[in-house]
């Protein structure tokens, strides 16, 4: 027995259970390394799963880049791409999730 | 208080009575004249507590009543045609979203080619977006038919959209005597809307959320569930309305005739029909009527039971479905499965062809002398088809 809603009516942010992050193929890594902390990829994110964070103390010094670093929710991330487009320090890179990797039989 | 008026205003005056919150349309022939009466009575200041919002298109004004009845207002448009069809989209939603918007179609042709006529492809092109149709015979019948399409509608049993069906022309543009209704009749009928949920600044909700397959099923199931229990409640509010107005439309279909063949027809022709079948049983023929009133929910077991000792049924069609046989009879013939009724499909009056008394005398006549085969058979021209 399931309960749905009269008219498909939810309350806000119910919508965060459903996790859409395993439609994609492919999922965006970000190399800290390379990232400017410039927040492209932020605005650009259809699906809002990109967030600006505060760099750790101890990778600030090592890197000396700018204090903050782009990370990714990979509950929501349906893999689109767009970020590995705008990012202009060139520091995400797509890659395909292991079950689709595999040779064709 | 009876009055000789034409059929914009008895919709629009019906409307008024109900005291509608907001509403919205976009002009349209034939329908046009129908929204212009209620904004005439909105600037007159005769709705109380009414937004009148003019539109840029009939998407645009399905998608404002939208948005207003999630608020919780009762919501009226008036539309046809190509109005429609593009109001089709929000529509769908709308019913998904069992949102009880009640409209008016006045029926008329779809392009191309391009035609203002009156017919009843547009509203059959809405046969399953999970939205009531019942089709009206006169202009008393769709003024009757507001008060009883909003408490329909609003029933916690159903929460769907309305469509009331009425001819394009033949009825909109006709005048004919018409019953007003009092504002205690319909106060006393119709209580004001009182919403299961409602969308406020304070209460943010989505209506319509994305399902995914594990749930969007289940909620087109419990649509269909709420037409199913749609057919009751009209019933019961069809019987009260008969009791409160003194006016006895039926039910779903009406026939009080015994007969061997039945004709079935709908909206305007409906008329003409029962006057030819008249004249025909004075003859001494064998043929009564059916007048289909609710499209949807199809009323199937009403009919089987009008057709339990019939031989053979006339459908006169106003629709077409390309490529399989019209929408009612298609409905009919799947309600009287198994049963040995010969069906005879007559498709008449597309585009505002003018369906004359000697074309349906002819046509029944022609089924109860055994002249027409059963099957599908139009009432056109002969014509060629060439390039240009």
């Amino acid at each position: 027995m399931i309960r749905i809603t009269l008219g498909a009516v939810s309350k806000p942010l119910e919508s965060l259970k459903i996790k859409t992050g395993d439609w994609g193929a492919e999922y965006p890594v970000i190399d800290e390394e390379k990232c400017i902390g410039c927040g492209e990829c932020e605005i650009f994110c259809p699906d809002l799963c990109i967030e600006l964070v505060e760099r750790p103390e101890s990778k600030k010094e090592e890197s000396k880049k700018a204090k903050k670093v782009a990370k990714i929710n990979y509950n929501y991330c349906k893999g689109c791409g767009i970020c590995e487009v705008v990012c202009p320090a060139e520091a995400i890179k797509m890659e395909l999730k292991e079950i689709y990797k595999g040779e064709l039989k | 208080m009876m009055r000789v008026v034409r059929g914009f205003y008895s919709v629009a005056y019906s409307v008024k009575l109900c005291k509608p919150n907001v509403i919205c349309a976009y002009p349209i022939t034939p329908q046009t004249e129908i929204v212009e009466r209620l904004a005439e009575m909105y600037a007159n200041g005769e709705l109380e507590n009414c937004e009148y919002v003019t539109a840029e298109s009939e998407f645009g004004a399905a998608s404002i009543l939208v948005g207003a009845s999630a608020a919780g207002a009762r919501t009226f448009t008036a539309t046809c045609s190509q109005g429609l069809i593009l109001m089709s989209e929000v529509l769908w939603n709308a019913a998904g979203m069992r949102l009880p918007i009640v409209l008016v179609n006045t029926n008329r042709s779809l392009s191309a080619p391009l035609s203002i006529w009156n017919d009843h492809q547009d509203s059959m092109a809405m046969r399953d977006a999970g939205i009531i149709q019942v089709y009206v015979e006169n202009n008393q019948e769709v003024h009757d038919m507001i008060p009883q399409a909003f408490k329909i509608a609003e029933d916690r049993r159903v929460m769907l959209p309305f469509m009331v069906c009425m001819d394009g022309y033949k009825l909109t543009h006709a005048y004919e005597p018409v019953d007003l209704l009092s504002q205690e009749l319909v106060d006393s009928f119709l209580p004001p809307y009182d919403p299961p949920i409602k969308l406020t600044t304070k209460n943010p909700l989505t209506f319509g959320s994305y399902a995914t397959p594990d749930y969007y099923m289940e909620f087109r199931v419990a649509m269909h569930n709420a037409m199913e229990r749609a057919r009751r409640v009209m019933e019961e509010v069809f019987r009260e309305w008969a009791e409160v107005s003194g006016r006895d439309w039926g039910g779903h279909i009406t026939n009080s005739q015994e007969a061997e063949t039945y004709v079935i027809a709908m909206g305007s022709l409906v008329g003409l029909v029962r006057d030819v079948v008249e004249e025909l049983r004075k003859d001494g023929k064998s043929v009564g009527l059916i007048k289909l009133r609710t499209f949807r929910p199809f009323p199937a077991k009403e009919l089987r039971k009008a057709l339990k000792d019939a031989n053979k049924v006339i459908i006169f069609e106003r629709s077409l479905s390309l490529g399989s046989e019209p929408p009612v009879t298609l409905d009919v013939k799947s309600a009287i499965q198994k049963m040995d009724v010969d069906v005879y499909s007559l498709v008449v009056g597309l585009g505002g062809r003018d369906v004359p008394r000697e074309v349906v005398k002819r046509n029944i006549e022609d089924v109860l002398d055994g002249k027409t085969e059963p099957g599908l058979h139009f009432e056109a021209k002969q014509f060629e088809e060439v390039i240009v």
